[in-house]
């Protein structure tokens, strides 16, 4: 049993960590470019691109996450098959990243939008006055300070992605929740092993939450 | 494609309209400024003083007349915004230091991506001039590190890093503490013993007195009196300005 432990199962728990982690990794770094550009979009977009953005969030928002992970499955399965005219079984990986990080940004867009919206105009201002082209004015002056006032807001979002990954076990990836029901059918132990499975979803948000906290104390150099 | 030429004054305003929504800001505004002449616009709050000034620089957008600022004519093109703003600093009442930067990397940011200058220049830059407005051992400080005048001199410091032709200053010392007052105003004394063009909204009216060559008293969107500081402070020919400078010296 304990041999069973350090060589297979333990070991497919790691892997199913590991997968989670990479999918959430992947799909916090998409997630966070579309978000921003979402946010920006809400901002200084011109009406139709700033209508668009609205009625993504609204429908990302609106539709169950799991709706959305089985439609982009499924659509990116049919999608591919139509275009290369042979069926394709979509990679789990990327409908998943694709899926989370779609969803992420629905709500990180808000969230960069008050950001920004909260930076004073004499900010903007003064960087256009001293000549900075409207470009580096918003990547060197307004995003740096909107990110402070995100951090908070975005190291939540960060967590419940993370939980969130436990939801593209649908479509076939083995990440930690899928590991965990595989082996808690081979051992017949599920209290056990979803108990080890919870742990380390704790460890590993508990870490996540640690590392903004520390990069919100960093971010607030220079702000009395 | 024309677009600056070198001649006539260095900002030449004419006609120049104004509205937010359907307020008229600015009533027709017609001024002329030489080259290294100190101008100081003074008016009650609310008189369009501001507006004026930053049409200058486009952080506001006329709505009629032309500004022509060192040659450029201030159009839809994007192209002669940018080579005004380059000639034409700005101080705020406000400071608007970039408070997630140093004071140094405050004054190296628009050197090296607006003029191009390594870090190294835009440091040696940087320095010499925080060393002129006596701040330069503030250097790696944050601005929320500073007092309210150390600041406003650090945002005069980043302002002339960028070596403007013209320097606007928007009431640079209504938001300090009295006792800070001072130290701003002797700052921008020696700015303009330098020759460089200034134009100064302010109500300090010794400043007025000691610096400037003319001064533009403003009301209601328009300019209702210039002249040289010795005779408007001495006889001013409107009531207007009679009665606003009866409030602004006690
Ligand atoms: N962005 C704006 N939107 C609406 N009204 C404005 C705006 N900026 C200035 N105004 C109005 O224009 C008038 C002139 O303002 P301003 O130029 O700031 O005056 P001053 O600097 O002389 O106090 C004021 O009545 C002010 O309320
Ligand atoms: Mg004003």
């Amino acid at each position: 049993m304990t041999m069973d432990w350090l060589s297979g199962y333990g070991l497919q728990l790691i892997f199913g960590a590991v997968t989670m982690l990479s999918v959430a990794l992947v799909a916090l770094v998409v997630g966070t470019v579309l978000g921003i550009s979402l946010g920006t979009a809400k901002i200084y977009g011109a009406k139709p691109l700033r209508y668009s953005a609205e009625a993504y969030t609204a429908v990302v928002r609106g539709v169950p996450d799991l709706i959305v992970i089985y439609l982009i499955y499924f659509g990116g399965t049919v999608a591919l098959t139509k275009i290369t005219g042979q069926y394709v079984d979509i990679n789990g990986f990327a409908a998943g990243v694709a899926a989370l990080a779609f969803i992420f940004a629905a709500y990180a867009g808000d969230i960069f939008r008050g950001a920004i919206g909260q930076v004073p105009r004499g900010q903007t201002e003064a960087a256009h006055a001293l000549g900075l082209s409207p470009r580096a004015a918003f990547f060197r002056i307004i995003l740096p300070q909107a990110w402070r006032l995100a951090l908070p807001g975005f190291g939540n979002l960060a967590i419940i992605l993370i939980k969130q990954t436990s939801l593209i076990s649908v479509i076939g990836l083995e990440e930690l929740l899928r590991a965990s029901s595989v082996i808690s059918g081979a051992t017949r132990q599920p209290f056990l092993v979803y108990s080890v499975a919870a742990i380390l979803y704790l460890i590993i948000t508990s870490i996540v939450s640690w590392g903004f906290r520390n990069a919100g104390i960093r971010s607030n150099r220079g702000f009395a | 494609m024309e677009s600056c030429s070198s001649e006539g004054g260095t900002v030449v305003m004419s006609a120049v309209t104004k509205r937010f929504g359907s307020f008229a800001a600015l009533k027709g505004i017609g001024l002329s400024v030489d080259r290294g002449e100190k101008i100081v616009i003074c008016g009650p709050s609310g008189s369009g003083k501001s507006t004026l000034i930053r049409c200058i620089n486009r952080i506001e957008k006329h709505d009629g007349g032309s500004i022509v600022v060192e040659g450029c004519l201030l159009d839809h093109r994007l192209t002669n915004i940018d080579k005004v703003r380059r000639e034409v600093g700005m101080v705020f009442q406000s400071f608007n230091l970039f408070p997630h930067m140093t004071v140094l990397e405050n004054c190296m940011l628009a050197p090296m991506l607006v003029r191009g200058l390594k870090a190294a220049e835009a440091e040696d830059v940087a320095i010499s001039y925080l060393r002129r407005v006596r701040i330069a051992d503030q250097a790696a400080k944050y601005p929320s590190q500073l007092s309210g005048g150390q600041q406003q001199r650090v945002a005069i410091a980043r302002a002339m890093c960028m070596k403007p032709k013209i320097m606007l200053l928007d009431e640079p010392t209504s938001a300090l503490d009295p006792e800070m007052v001072k130290e701003v105003l002797n700052t921008m004394i020696e700015l303009a013993g330098d020759g460089m063009t200034m134009i100064c909204v302010t109500h300090e009216m010794g400043f007025a007195r000691q610096v400037a060559d003319r001064v533009i008293f403003m009301d209601e969107g328009a300019i209702v009196e210039e002249g040289a500081p010795e005779q408007f402070f001495r006889q001013p020919k409107t009531q207007r300005a009679r009665d606003f400078l009866s409030q602004v010296l006690h």
